[in-house]
């Protein structure tokens, strides 16, 4: 009977896995957004380096910081509504979490629409990755930062499916958590680059 | 209500700080300045007290065990050091290099 004990299927005990208190996907996630903080901070100091040590345009006579501050809202929102899916699932409301991860959803989907939208009128305009430093720099960074945005619209359809499928309860809703600290830390960058590319 | 341990923070709060901030570096930014580094400095400490915001209720970093802390700790240290290598290499003099002329090696 022991034996029998042993090999029962517990499809969330891979969820509470832990050696070091910390469950090994949030530790794991914690991990890769470190790596993503080199990443970025790469991005980030070369750009200051170059926008200092050479002379640059004010990027507010080429971009549409209106525009964009309306982005920047959308995604603080997204932001917003990922948390509050986490804090209804704690709770014990799925209803609500399927209505938050809904929002987010949308919220995501809408910024890139948007940063799309911003793309083709820039391009359109002349503003290309070719005509200046300032042009190859400013699609390098908010090129990977919309692949982050994607990625992350990608993971919330299928979080927000398998919340549908009824797969997270109030006991086990890591795969949400760890979802929402990728997430967050998306919208910690944009502020970031929003500051640095198209207020400075 | 407490949940894993700790207290729900206010998110709406949060919020409400982000987009408060978010309005204030807009205005700093259509404001006019004198000097760029007044223009720069105002925008870039406010971004940097969004960020934190966002990362120690929106992420729980607050909350989290102090492992965590020191963990993403390190990397913001490693990341502070490569940013000011690079503003080094504009403020400070280098003999013999001209700010902002770029040397190559010349072709005749």
């Amino acid at each position: 009977m022991e034996h029998a004990e042993a090999i029962t299927f517990d499809p969330h005990a891979e969820e509470d896995r832990t050696s070091t208190g910390i469950p090994h996907d949030k530790m794991g996630m914690w991990i890769f957004l470190c790596s993503e903080v080199m990443f970025f901070t790469g991005l980030i100091g070369s750009y200051i380096v170059l926008r200092f040590g050479s002379t640059w345009p004010d990027p507010k006579h080429t971009l549409n910081i209106w525009l964009t501050a309306g982005n920047t809202f959308i995604l603080i929102c997204s932001s917003v509504t990922m948390v509050k899916a986490l804090e209804w699932i704690q709770r014990g409301d799925t209803g609500k979490m399927k209505l938050y991860m809904c929002l987010t959803l949308l919220g995501g989907s809408t910024f890139l629409s948007v940063q799309i939208y911003e793309y083709r009128h820039l391009l359109h305009e002349g503003f290309n990755p070719h005509v200046s430093l300032f042009g190859s720099t400013f699609y390098t960074m908010t090129g990977f930062h919309g692949f982050h945005v994607l990625c992350g619209v990608v993971c919330i359809a299928f979080c927000t499916g398998k919340a549908f499928l009824g797969k997270y309860t109030p006991e086990h809703h890591l795969g949400i958590e760890v979802l929402g600290l990728y997430w967050h830390f998306v919208d910690l960058v944009w502020i970031l680059l929003f500051a640095i590319v198209y207020l400075i | 209500m407490t949940t894993d341990g700790h207290t729900i923070p206010n998110y709406m709060a949060i919020f409400w700080w982000l987009l408060g901030l978010t309005i204030a570096e807009i205005a700093w930014a259509v404001l006019p300045h004198h000097s760029e580094l007044v223009l720069a400095g105002g925008i870039v400490a406010l971004a940097i007290v969004k960020a934190v915001l966002v990362a120690m209720y929106f992420m729980h970093l607050k909350f989290e065990r102090r492992t965590m802390g020191i963990l993403f700790a390190s990397t913001l240290i490693l990341g502070v050091i490569l940013v000011s290598v690079g503003i080094g290499e504009l403020v400070l003099p280098r003999p013999g290099y001209a700010r902002g002329v770029v040397h190559g090696p010349t072709v005749d």
